[in-house]
């Protein structure tokens, strides 16, 4: 005989099963599909942290339209200068976000712009130096209202 | 046609770090929406966007279907001379649209 104690524990393990099965159907990337991604743009480089600043809000609404901003530290000068910037995110169907190219002429290593994010987990932005060295920011973002997957009204 | 709309400032002092800003109407349909009836929406976006300065490549960037609908973008760069903004955007089925803007440099 199940006690009703006994029985809503297998309900929550049960729920939690298939909670975790939606999470790893393939339309959402893992973090693992995000580290594929971004080793297929920068290669085997090593990443580090620090010099780049990304701006999401921490938590969002509504996933079709969030402000990022990401701006780099660098003098811009032609012989020191951010080559590229990558921007991933871990929970997108794709993880690629944007890619963007500077020169020394950009004065600024920043751009803004809308994203949609599908899934609460993490953005990370990657910056490619003109010396070849790479460096990221990662910010943490929960997301309620997801974009990517909803059904459309057609 | 799709409308676009970009922000240069009418003036600049040579060498400031002036900010542009872009918006061009397209609807970036990422190819992962299903209709109701179980159809796979097929994927429409904007793919590559390039702003030259006097013909010369300033900023570029590549869309990908998480760049929101209608995309915005935001960039630098430094005024050097007088002259013309020329903005590109290319995409799926062929979408194209050029937009251009003036600048004098003091």
């Amino acid at each position: 005989m199940t006690t009703r104690r006994e029985f809503l524990a297998t309900a929550a393990g049960l729920a939690g099963g298939i909670r975790l099965a939606a999470v790893a159907a393939p339309a959402q990337a893992t973090p693992a599909a995000m580290q594929e991604a971004v080793r297929k743009v920068i290669g085997t480089a090593q990443v580090r942290k620090g010099r780049v600043k990304l701006d999401v809000p921490p938590l969002i609404d509504n996933g079709n339209a969030i402000a990022l901003s990401v701006a780099v530290e660098s003098p811009m000068t032609p012989a020191n200068y951010v080559k590229a910037l990558h921007v991933f995110a871990e929970r997108n169907p794709l993880p690629n976000i944007l890619s963007a190219y500077f020169g020394p002429r950009s004065g600024r290593a920043r751009v803004a712009t809308r994203v949609r994010l599908a899934d609460t987990g993490t953005v990370i932005a990657i910056a490619q130096m003109s010396d070849g060295s790479f460096w990221s920011d990662s910010a943490h973002v929960v997301v309620t209202l997801s974009a990517c997957l909803e059904e459309a009204l057609i | 046609m799709a409308r676009a709309v970009v922000s240069v400032p009418a003036t600049a002092k040579r060498g400031e770090v002036i900010e542009i800003k872009t918006l061009v109407q397209h609807v970036m349909e990422t190819g992962f929406r299903r209709t109701q009836l179980g159809e796979l929406i097929p994927r429409d976006i904007i793919r590559t966007f390039v702003c030259t300065y006097n013909g010369e490549e300033i900023f570029r960037a590549d869309f990908h279907p998480a760049i929101s609908a209608n995309p915005l973008m935001t960039f630098s760069t430094v005024a050097t001379a007088s002259g013309t903004f020329e903005f590109k955007w290319a995409g799926d089925k062929g979408f194209s649209v050029t937009e251009s803007a003036k600048i004098t440099v003091a």
